[in-house]
């Protein structure tokens, strides 16, 4: 496991170049540019269960959701930052990524310390110290646990139809 | 406890009598704004909407103007794609391109009315607060999904009450104002927040109010808000709006999670330096900066009261030879207009060159692309490294009279210089 660590206001288009955004949708399509202004090698050796370790804001900037569709699609296991830029929290919530807010261990983090994450308990262990995040709202989670906001509308829109029938 | 205005719209829309912050609604927006993205939602979800079909033909709002006309193949192919769905499914409000910027065509065409909740998957879709609307940024996943349901949740923000006070000096404008702000509170500063602007409102037009409900995601907020008053009223009539709507006010003693004071006549004009939004500094403490390239237009300043200025201080001049000029309409209605007052004129023959309705170099697929080593002065939104199509390249941003003082000079200029 690898810890990616970047400062404050990341935005999107260090995550995912504007110029690309009609023209690359699919995770093969964004893979190769993700993070592509901000760490050209990010992208060459990032590995599945790796973390992303960031300042404030991050995420701020356009709607785009391929940077959140791209960090799901290569593995990248959360986002902890010390704070989110409001659509991007959304776009995770919606593509299944996790992001967890909690300035306490962004701080807390040394280069080479050991970054341990229990999304179910709400809990990060950097190095020999535990911090506890707060646990999502019903509502959210239920996106979360269907497999993302596509996957909670099909089974939502099944169920209509049954009812109807 | 009396409450905010985005307090009394998510209560409205979700039937609810009482909110408060950090409650979760379940919301049917009036309207859902989509653009070229359009192409890739509708990919999402071509099983779906087979077989289930659109939620609403009148939910949608589909302007194509992020890549007009189309830059290649693939966008054109996009754009097709579009046409076809709207055909297919007898999508009511399909702009297509040259219309304009979605943002712009949303409010002239009457759709962003005062009390109404429009969401839409970008970011500066908090715009129509300028109007006295509840309107927010989503992504394209949950655009897809209100296609199909009509509905999605939010959660009711923290509001954070603007107080602006006193009048704005000579050669100081809008943009001035919002930048000054978010240098003030910074690129996160009201994240996730309802922002509402209170004050001595009344010197602000529509038009300056779309400015700065504009720029409110650039300072975090979820949605940004100018409450209806003669001016909008005014402004309502001027575009045909004949329909009646339901102004929301936030009440006397609502509780807002901060109040912020501004006095306006302490304002100077400003720059947002590379490459953050809130990197404010006066304008005299960048004057010695060349720039190569100069942007007047955007969803944030490319309305007729943005050219005319302008044009008032470029009329009879040339730009400096070093420097391209670039002017984007806002619209074509826009477009028009300043074509009528003689505005584009007085622009070209000072060295301007109009590109179509669209966002054009904004967002740097095409139009305006800069070289490595070199700086735009620009009265768009975002000054991101990157942004302009070329992450060796710098933007600065500032409002129209800036940008056309500047373009005369060559360099970053204070537009109380010419004026």
């Amino acid at each position: 496991m690898r810890v990616w660590r970047y400062g404050d206001n990341v935005n999107t288009d260090m995550l995912f170049p504007g110029k690309y955004t009609y023209t690359c949708s699919t995770p093969e399509e964004i893979i190769p540019h993700l993070l592509e202004d901000l760490d050209p090698s990010f992208s060459k050796n990032v590995k599945k269960g790796d973390i992303i370790l960031a300042g404030k804001n991050f995420g701020c900037g356009s709607s785009r959701e391929q940077p959140v569709v791209g960090l799901k699609a290569v593995g990248v296991k959360a986002v902890i930052a010390e704070s989110f830029a409001r659509i991007f929290y959304r776009a995770a919530i919606n593509q299944g990524l996790v992001l967890i807010e909690c300035p306490q261990a962004v701080k807390a983090y040394r280069e080479g310390s050991e970054i341990k994450v229990d999304i179910d308990a709400g809990e990060i262990v950097v190095g020999d110290k535990t911090f506890t995040f707060p646990r999502l709202p019903r509502e959210i989670t239920a996106i979360r646990d269907a497999g993302g906001l596509l996957a909670y509308t099909r089974k939502k829109l099944e169920a209509r139809e049954k009812l109807k029938e | 406890m009396g409450m905010t205005f985005a307090e009394k719209i998510l209560a409205k829309y979700s039937n609810t009598k009482e909110l408060s912050p950090g409650e979760i609604v379940t919301v049917h927006p009036d309207h859902l704004l989509t653009h070229d993205n359009t192409a890739a939602i509708i990919r999402k979800i071509e099983p779906e909407l087979k077989k289930y079909g659109v939620y609403s033909k009148s939910l949608s709002v589909i302007v194509l103007d992020h890549v007009v006309p189309a830059a290649s193949e693939k966008t054109a192919l996009n754009h097709k794609l579009v046409r076809e769905f709207v055909k297919e499914y007898g999508i009511v409000n399909f702009f297509d391109v040259g219309v304009g910027v979605c943002h712009q065509v949303v409010v002239e065409m009457g759709l962003a009315l005062p009390g109404k909740l429009l969401l839409g998957s970008d970011s500066h879709t908090c715009s129509y607060g300028a109007v006295g609307a509840f309107s927010s940024g989503i992504d394209r996943t949950e655009a897809a999904s209100l296609l199909l349901t009509g509905e999605t949740w939010l959660k009711v923000p923290d509001s954070v009450k603007m107080m602006l006070n006193g009048k704005l000096s000579k050669g100081v404008f809008a943009k001035d104002v919002v930048l000054h702000i978010i240098g003030d509170v910074s690129a996160s500063g009201v994240n996730y927040c309802s922002v509402e602007y209170h004050g001595d409102v009344e010197q602000f037009s529509v038009d300056d109010r779309f400015t700065i409900c504009n720029m409110g995601v650039e300072m975090g907020a979820k949605n940004s808000v100018f409450f209806v008053d003669n001016i909008t009223k005014k402004y309502l009539v001027s575009i045909g709006v004949s329909s009646s709507y339901d102004a929301v006010y936030s009440d006397e003693d609502a509780f807002y999670s901060r109040e912020l004071e501004y006095n306006l006549s302490d304002i100077v004009p400003v720059v947002a330096c590379p490459h953050t939004v809130d990197n404010v500094k006066p304008v005299s403490e960048v004057a010695d900066v060349d720039i190569q390239q100069c942007l007047i237009g955007t969803c944030t300043n490319g309305r007729l009261s943005d050219f005319k200025v302008a044009a008032e201080i470029l009329k009879g001049k040339k730009v400096h030879p070093d420097v391209r000029l670039l002017i984007l309409p806002a619209s074509r209605r826009i477009y028009e207009d300043a074509l009528k007052k003689g505005v584009i004129e007085t622009l070209i023959k000072a060295g301007g060159i109009v590109l179509p309705p669209g966002c054009g170099p904004c967002l740097g697929a095409h139009q305006g692309v800069l070289a490595p080593g070199e700086r735009c002065l620009s009265t768009a939104n975002r000054n991101f490294k990157g942004r302009m199509g070329c992450k060796e390249a710098e933007i600065y941003l500032a409002s129209p009279a800036t940008v056309a003082a500047s373009a005369l000079t060559g360099r970053i200029t204070d537009p109380r210089e010419v004026m």
